[in-house]
C-alpha cells in the first residue's frame, strides 16, 4: 500500500501520515460496533434483549447515542486533582494501545509500518500503556483510583513476561519479529498455522498468550483494576464525559490489539484457512484477518460474562507461577526440537 | 539480616524489608468504603485501615438508612399498623419480617389461626425465602465479579414475584399478614401455579450451580475467605446461614417451631468445609443455594395441605393485648428475627424492639476481615447477606 | 432448665444481686438483677455447666416512664435449648449497667444502640459510642419523654 500511495503521492510525510490514519478508520468503528455487541452478547448469555430501541433495528445506534452523549457532557475536573496529570493520561494510554496498530498487519498488501522487529516493537510500545494508567489513577487523587493503578501496572508488567515468552515461542518457530513475515510463513491451510506446529508446544503457547493477554488488556477474569464491586471503578472512577470515552476507546482499541496479534501469530493471520479458496485480493484478507480478531474478541467477552474475578494474590500467582514456569517449559521444547529436527 | 515481625492476629505484614539493611517507615491508610459504595449492599460505610492490599481493621458505621422504626411503633395508633413497618425493615424478604410480627402478636393474644392461613403463611414465607436467598446469591456473584448468575437469580425471582403480585396486590411491600388472618385469600389457580413454579424453578438450582457454586475461580475466592468458627459465631450471636456455615445446625423452624413449621419434612444445610475450612464464605453462601432447594421441598408439602376455608374469620376486631411483654423471634432468610413487644393495656404498643438477624450478624463482620485483602472484604460482607433497612431500622 | 430452676440457682449463687423474680407471669418469666451485677451473673450463666446460656439473643433497652429505664437480657443456651429473661432497672440519673460485652459479643452493637437510644451507659464496654443516630445528635429518641429537636445542625427536622 506504502509504494502504491508515493506512486500517487509524491510527499512522504503525507503517505506515512495517511498510513498511520488508516487504523483509526478501523479502531473507532470497531470501539462503538464491539460496545453494542459486548452489550448485546451479554444481554442474550443472561436472559435479556439488550439495547432494542435506539436506531430501530435491534438498538444499533445505541452506543453512537452513548458517544454523542458523552461528548457533550461537560469537562470535569476534580478540584484535588493533579490537573496537567488527570488530562494528559487518557492520551497517554490511548497513544499506548494505538501505536500498537503501526505494526498490525491488517492485509497482505496494508501494514502501518513494515519494521523488521514489529513484534518486538509492539511488546514494547504498549507498554506505555501503564504509564498512561498510573497517571490517571495517581492524578484522580482518588484512593480507590490509586489502587486501581496500581493494581492494573502490577498486573500489566506482571502478565507481560508470559506475553513475551509465548511469542517468543511463536518466533522461535519462524525465526522473525516480522509481522507480514510470520503471517506469509502460515499461509496455506488450517495445518500451517503455528498452532498446530511443533504440536503441543505452540497449541500451548498460543493459549498462554490468550490467557495472559486477557490481563494485559483487564478483562475478567483479571479484570482487578477497574473491578468496579471492590474498587467502584479504579483508575477510571473520576473520569467522566469524553476523557472516559477516551480511555473505553482504548480499551476496546487493547482488545482488537491482542487478538489481532494471537490471529497473527498463531491463526494465520490474514491468510484464508482454506488454501487458496478466498484468498489473493487484499479484501479477502483484510475479511479473514478482521474475521479471525472477532471470533477472538468474542471468546473474550464469552469469558467476561460467564466468569468471576480473580482476587489480587491468585492473580500473581497464576502469572508467575503457573504461566511463566509453563513458558519456559515451552521455549525449552521447542528449541530442542528446532535442534533435533533442524528447523 | 533483619528481624521480621509478623502480627498475625492484625494481619500486619513484616515493616522491615529484609536485606535492605534499614527500617522502612510505613503507614496504614484508612480507606472509606460506602456509604457510595457498589458492594456494600446499601448504605453501609465501612472505615478500612489498610497496608496495602491487606485490610487492618475494619469498622463499620450504620445508621444511615435508620428510619426510626421503634419510634414510630410507639407511635401507631393500633398494633395492625406496624405490620406495614415491619416490610420496610427487610425489604428483600417483607414476607418474613411480617410473619414474625404477627405470629408474635398472636402469641401475644392467644390467637389460634385457621389452618388455610398457616399453609399460606408458610408458603409465603418460603417464596420470602427463596427470593431473599435469590438476591443474596446474584449479588454475592456480582460481588466475586460475575455478573450472569445475578440475572438469572432475577428471572427466577420474577415468577415468585408474580405469584405474590396476584395475591396481593404487591410485589416488594405486602401488607398481607394481619394479626389473625390476611389480608387476602389466594386465587382459585394458586395451587397449580405453586406447583409450576416448583416444577421450573428445581432444574434452575442445579443450573446455577453449575454456573457459580462449583466454578473453580469463585470457589478459590470464597473458600478459606473469612471463617467464622462456630463457637466464635455463637458468641457473636450470628444466625441463619451464617451461623448455619459454620457447622452449627441451628434453625428455629426445627429447633424452636412456630406456626405449623413442625408438620413438615426438610433437612438444615449446614456448612462442613467442603472446599476449604468449616464457616468461610463458600460455606455461607452454599447453605443459601440448598436452603432454595429445601424452601421448595416445604412449599411442595404446604401446598398439596392447603384446606378451604375463611382468612380473615380469626381477625380480631380489636386490638388490646392485656399489660405485658414477649419475645417471639422467627427464622427469617437472614436468620433470626426477634420481636420483644411490651404492651402497656392500651391500644398501641409501649415498646416494640427488633432484634434484626443482619445488625447482629454484621457485628461480626471485623473479627472477620482482619487480615484478609480488601477484596476479600467485599467477598466476606456478601457472604453475610445484610439488608441496610434491616440494620440500621 | 426451667424459670424456676434458674432462680434457685441463681439466688443461691448470687444472694442479694437477685431483686426479684417474676416467673408466672402472663408471658415470659424474668429475673431482675442488680445493674452492677450484671457482667458476673451473666458470665456464670454462660459458664456454668447446668445453664450454659452460650447466646444471647437480644438485649433492649426501655423506657418504664416515672424517670426509670430497664434492659432486658433474652438469654437462650443452644445447648439445652432453654431460655431465660434477665432485667436490670436502673434510674434515668444515674443510668448505669455493667456491659456483659465480653461474656457476649452480640452486646457489643445492642448495647452501644441501647445506649444510643436510651442513654444508658455500659460500664465496661470497649467501644461506647452511638451507632445508629449520627454523633453529634443530642437527646435519646427512644425515651418517652423525648422532644423531637427544632434544628439539627442547621437543619429543620420537623417536615
Amino acid at each position: 500500500m506504502k509504494t502504491e500511495l508515493l506512486n500517487l503521492i509524491a510527499n512522504e510525510v503525507l503517505v506515512y501520515t495517511l498510513m498511520a490514519v488508516v487504523p483509526l478508520l478501523w479502531v473507532i468503528p470497531f470501539a462503538l460496533f464491539a460496545v453494542w455487541w459486548e452489550r448485546k452478547i451479554s444481554a442474550h448469555m443472561q436472559d435479556r434483549l439488550g439495547p432494542m430501541l435506539t436506531g430501530g433495528w435491534h438498538g444499533w445506534a445505541q452506543t453512537i447515542a452513548d458517544i454523542a452523549k458523552l461528548i457533550q457532557k461537560e469537562d470535569i475536573i476534580p478540584t484535588a486533582a493533579d490537573r496537567k496529570l488527570f488530562v494528559l493520561a487518557p492520551y497517554v494510554v490511548f497513544v499506548g494501545s494505538y501505536a500498537a496498530y503501526a505494526a498490525i498487519p491488517f492485509a497482505a498488501a496494508y501494514v502501518g509500518a513494515e519494521i523488521n522487529v514489529g513484534l518486538f516493537y509492539i511488546i514494547s510500545i504498549s507498554s506505555l500503556v501503564v504509564i498512561g494508567l498510573l497517571m490517571a489513577g495517581w492524578a484522580s487523587n482518588n484512593k480507590w483510583s490509586l489502587y486501581g493503578s496500581l493494581r492494573s501496572a502490577a498486573q500489566i508488567i506482571s502478565y507481560e513476561i508470559p506475553v513475551a515468552l509465548a511469542l517468543l515461542a511463536a518466533v522461535m518457530v519462524a525465526g522473525t519479529f516480522d509481522m507480514q513475515e510470520i503471517n506469509r510463513l502460515q499461509s496455506g491451510s488450517i495445518l500451517d498455522w503455528f498452532i498446530f506446529q511443533k504440536f503441543p508446544f505452540l497449541f500451548l503457547a498460543g493459549i498462554i498468550y490468550f490467557v495472559a493477554s486477557l490481563a494485559e488488556v483487564n478483562r475478567t477474569p483479571f479484570d482487578l483494576p477497574e473491578s468496579e464491586s471492590e474498587l467502584v471503578g479504579g483508575y477510571h472512577t473520576e473520569y467522566g464525559g469524553m476523557r472516559f470515552a477516551l480511555l473505553f476507546l482504548s480499551e476496546y482499541a487493547n482488545m482488537f490489539a491482542v487478538s489481532a496479534i494471537l490471529v497473527t501469530l498463531f491463526f494465520g493471520g490474514w491468510g484464508s484457512p482454506f488454501g487458496s479458496f478466498l484468498s489473493g485480493a487484499w479484501y479477502f484478507d483484510l475479511g479473514w484477518f478482521l474475521l479471525k480478531s472477532m471470533v477472538v474478541i468474542f471468546v473474550q467477552m464469552w469469558l467476561r460474562w460467564t466468569l468471576p474475578r480473580l482476587r489480587v494474590d491468585q492473580l500473581m500467582y497464576v502469572g508467575w507461577k503457573v504461566l511463566i514456569p509453563f513458558s519456559f517449559v515451552i521455549i525449552l521444547g521447542i528449541g530442542a526440537w528446532v535442534i533435533a529436527a533442524g528447523h | 539480616m533483619d528481624v521480621i515481625v509478623t502480627d498475625v492476629e492484625k494481619g500486619r505484614r513484616p515493616s522491615t524489608v529484609p536485606g535492605l539493611g534499614r527500617q522502612l517507615r510505613s503507614e496504614e491508610m484508612v480507606i472509606s468504603m460506602g456509604p457510595q459504595h457498589p458492594s456494600t449492599h446499601g448504605v453501609l460505610r465501612l472505615e478500612l485501615v489498610v497496608d496495602g492490599e491487606i485490610v487492618v481493621d475494619v469498622i463499620p458505621h450504620i445508621g444511615y438508612l435508620h428510619r426510626c422504626f421503634e419510634k414510630h411503633c410507639e407511635h401507631m395508633s393500633n398494633y395492625q399498623q406496624v405490620v406495614p413497618y415491619t416490610d420496610r425493615m427487610d425489604y428483600v424478604a417483607a414476607m418474613s419480617s411480617e410473619f414474625g410480627y404477627v405470629v408474635a402478636m398472636e402469641k401475644m393474644l392467644k390467637i389460634q389461626v385457621p389452618e388455610r392461613v398457616e399453609v399460606i403463611r408458610v408458603i409465603m414465607a418460603e417464596f420470602s425465602r427463596i427470593v431473599s436467598h435469590q438476591i443474596a446469591i446474584g449479588t454475592y456473584g456480582l460481588d466475586i465479579g460475575a455478573f450472569t448468575p445475578f440475572l438469572f437469580c432475577m428471572r427466577d425471582r420474577e415468577h415468585i414475584l408474580d405469584i405474590i403480585e396476584e395475591t396481593c396486590g404487591a410485589r416488594l411491600l405486602y401488607n398481607y399478614n394481619w394479626i389473625g388472618g390476611l389480608s387476602h385469600d389466594v386465587k382459585p389457580d394458586f395451587q397449580d401455579k405453586v406447583r409450576e413454579f416448583c416444577r421450573y424453578f428445581k432444574p434452575n438450582i442445579v443450573e446455577l450451580n453449575n454456573l457459580l457454586s462449583f466454578n473453580k475461580i469463585f470457589v478459590e475466592r470464597t473458600a478459606n475467605v473469612g471463617v467464622l468458627p462456630a463457637e466464635v459465631a455463637i458468641n457473636y450471636g450470628a444466625s441463619g446461614p451464617v451461623l448455619r456455615g459454620s457447622g452449627v445446625a441451628w434453625d428455629l423452624r426445627k429447633n424452636d417451631p412456630y406456626s405449623i413449621y413442625n408438620r413438615f419434612e426438610f433437612d438444615i444445610p449446614v456448612g462442613s468445609g467442603e472446599r476449604g475450612a468449616t464457616g468461610d464464605c463458600w460455606d455461607r453462601y452454599m447453605v443459601r443455594a440448598r436452603e432454595m432447594e429445601q424452601s421448595v421441598r416445604i412449599i411442595e408439602q404446604a401446598v398439596e395441605m392447603l384446606v378451604p376455608g375463611d382468612v380473615q374469620s380469626a381477625i380480631p376486631k380489636r386490638i388490646r393485648p392485656e399489660a405485658g411483654e414477649i419475645y417471639v423471634r422467627t427464622e427469617t432468610p437472614k436468620g433470626e428475627l426477634g420481636y420483644y413487644i411490651v404492651a402497656d393495656g392500651t391500644a398501641s404498643p409501649a415498646r416494640v424492639k427488633v432484634r434484626p438477624p443482619c445488625f447482629v450478624n454484621l457485628s461480626a463482620l471485623p473479627s472477620m476481615c482482619r487480615g484478609s485483602m480488601i477484596a476479600d472484604v467485599v467477598a466476606i460482607l456478601g457472604s453475610i447477606d445484610i439488608v441496610l433497612g434491616e440494620v440500621d431500622r | 432448665m426451667i424459670p424456676q430452676e434458674f432462680n434457685d440457682l441463681l439466688t443461691s449463687t448470687f444472694g442479694e444481686a437477685i431483686l426479684e423474680s417474676k416467673l408466672d407471669g402472663v408471658f415470659d418469666p424474668f429475673i431482675v438483677v442488680a445493674p452492677d451485677r450484671m457482667p458476673e451473673v451473666a458470665r456464670f450463666l454462660r459458664d456454668n455447666e447446668k445453664t450454659l446460656c452460650d447466646a444471647l439473643m437480644c438485649l433492649s433497652g426501655v423506657d418504664l416512664t416515672k424517670g426509670k429505664l430497664g434492659v432486658v437480657y433474652h438469654l437462650h443456651s443452644t445447648k439445652f435449648n432453654h431460655k431465660i429473661v434477665l432485667k436490670a432497672f436502673v434510674t434515668v440519673e444515674h443510668p448505669h449497667v455493667g456491659s456483659v460485652e465480653a461474656v457476649w459479643k452480640t452486646a457489643n452493637w445492642h448495647e452501644r444502640e441501647a445506649f444510643d437510644m436510651f442513654g444508658i451507659v455500659f460500664d465496661g464496654h470497649p467501644d461506647l459510642r452511638r451507632i445508629l443516630m449520627p454523633d453529634d445528635w443530642e437527646g435519646y429518641p427512644l425515651r418517652k419523654d423525648y422532644q423531637v429537636p427544632e434544628f439539627y445542625n442547621g437543619m429543620k427536622v420537623p417536615y
